[in-house]
């Protein structure tokens, strides 16, 4: 807030801040990788083999995606009529045709949406950092920020089936099950948690290697000078 | 105090000088708008009372069944290990094994574990296992999703209310409880926790 001119990256200072615990340490002769004096976990300018994790995670996902929305993810048997089967996307049109229009969008977006958006988002991110590009560097940062944050939600329809399937067991009259495409689904949830927390927003702010190293060296010594008591034994 | 003088964005990489701000501020970076820090101090005793709060709560949650169906005659309680058991039963164990890991698993050991940690910490004792424990904790944060469960709950009453009759029982509020206890608890800053055992282990 104060703060203006040139911003001054950790990288160029060579410090980092403990991602486990938050200390700041002067990477002097260790090299990446060492441990925190504090915490014991390791020291890293920015998250190790992002790139190929990120893709793999991300790549499942998409494929997983397929069968979670085509498959079913829930049997209903009632007396006197056949199974009905339901996909996520039934599902939100019966709550819609039930009159529930708050709770089926809901739904919609925790389930269809956010996943699909996801998906999409973080490949986005991890195409335009792999090709360093410095476009709506601010709003990518704000973008991963927003999908980190609303991730978990989609594993909404996991605990409605689950719950359903607990409460419906009336052997003659009526009974509800899960069925694979739940399955599928809760793997789309938690391989795009894990993608998405496996992605280094650093990596939206390093810029192509010639623009680097553009601030004014006065500056940078002043910060510099702040970080060495911080680091060994700070008060 | 503990403050560091600098403070790095963990979304951007950039440094900036720590300005000291005024109580309940929240500092952002300048570059990518990211949260830095708040001058919120850490409450070691509002901590462990919403630690021991939830942890009761949990438990009553997990005893008392969350919801009622009535059909006809017939009447079926659900409590999250019905769910979790029914889940298993019919062969989807993965769907189990998730909703049973982020509901109850997951956030009992986050409890446990801020006692743990919380307690000695309160009376100036060492933890055991402080580092350890602390690193789980931060690794359990994500996974813990008693929140997407309870509006979980809200989805299948409503789908469930145009079959039978359906009645929410005092689980549902505990789990309702649980969301607000564990969502205060994890607002609190982890790395504040360090900056006060460092200080209290140097001192």
């Amino acid at each position: 807030m104060a703060e203006s001119g040139p911003i001054v990256t950790a990288t160029e200072l060579n410090i980092v801040a403990c991602s486990a615990c938050g200390q700041v340490v002067k990477l002097g002769a260790e090299r990446e990788g060492a441990p925190c004096p504090r915490c014991a976990a390791p020291l890293r300018h920015r998250k190790r083999n992002v790139y190929s994790r990120s893709w793999a995670l991300l790549i499942s996902a998409s494929i997983l995606y397929v069968p979670a929305n085509l498959l079913p993810i829930m049997r209903t048997r009632t007396i006197g009529g056949a199974p009905r089967d339901d996909t996520i996307l039934s599902g939100v049109v019966e709550l819609w045709t039930a009159g529930s229009i708050d709770l089926a969008i809901i739904v919609f977006v925790a389930s269809i949406v956010v996943p699909l958006v996801k998906i999409a988002t973080l490949a986005m991110l991890l195409i335009t950092a792999q090709r360093r590009s410095s476009w709506a560097r601010r709003g990518r940062a704000r973008i991963y920020r927003i999908i980190e944050f609303v991730g978990h939600w989609s594993m909404l329809d996991i605990f409605v089936v689950a719950l359903m399937a607990a409460l419906v067991r009336f052997q003659t009259l009526a009974d509800i099950t899960p069925r694979p495409g739940a399955v599928a689904f809760g793997a789309v949830v938690v391989l795009t948690m894990l993608a998405s927390r496996r992605f280094d927003p650093r990596l939206i702010w390093d810029a192509a290697p010639a623009a680097a190293s553009a601030a004014p060296i006065d500056e940078v010594h002043a910060v510099a000078a702040d970080a060495a008591p911080a680091s060994p034994d700070q008060a | 105090m503990a403050n560091h003088a600098i403070v790095i964005c963990e979304h951007c990489d950039a440094v900036f000088q720590r300005p000291v701000l005024a109580p309940g501020v929240l500092a952002r970076c300048t570059r990518c708008d990211a949260p830095l820090y708040r001058n919120r101090p850490l409450d070691l005793d509002v901590m462990l009372a919403l630690a021991l709060t939830a942890l009761i709560v949990l438990v009553l949650a997990n005893v008392f069944p969350i919801v009622t169906l009535q059909v006809s005659n017939t009447e079926r309680e659900a409590t999250l290990w019905g769910a979790i058991l029914a889940t298993y039963d019919t062969g989807v164990a993965f769907v189990a094994l998730l909703a049973a890991l982020t509901v109850f698993f997951f956030p009992l050991l986050q409890i446990l574990l801020y006692l743990h940690v919380l307690l000695p910490m309160r009376w100036g004792l060492r933890t055991a296992g402080f580092r350890y424990s602390m690193h789980v904790l931060r690794a359990m944060q994500p996974w813990s999703m008693v929140e997407v469960f309870v509006l979980g709950v809200l989805v299948a009453v409503v789908k469930l209310a145009g079959m039978a009759e359906v009645t929410p029982q005092l689980g549902m509020w505990g789990f309702a409880l649980l969301t607000v206890l564990l969502t205060l608890l994890n607002s609190f800053d982890l790395h504040q926790l360090w900056d006060i055992a460092q200080e209290r282990c140097d001192g």
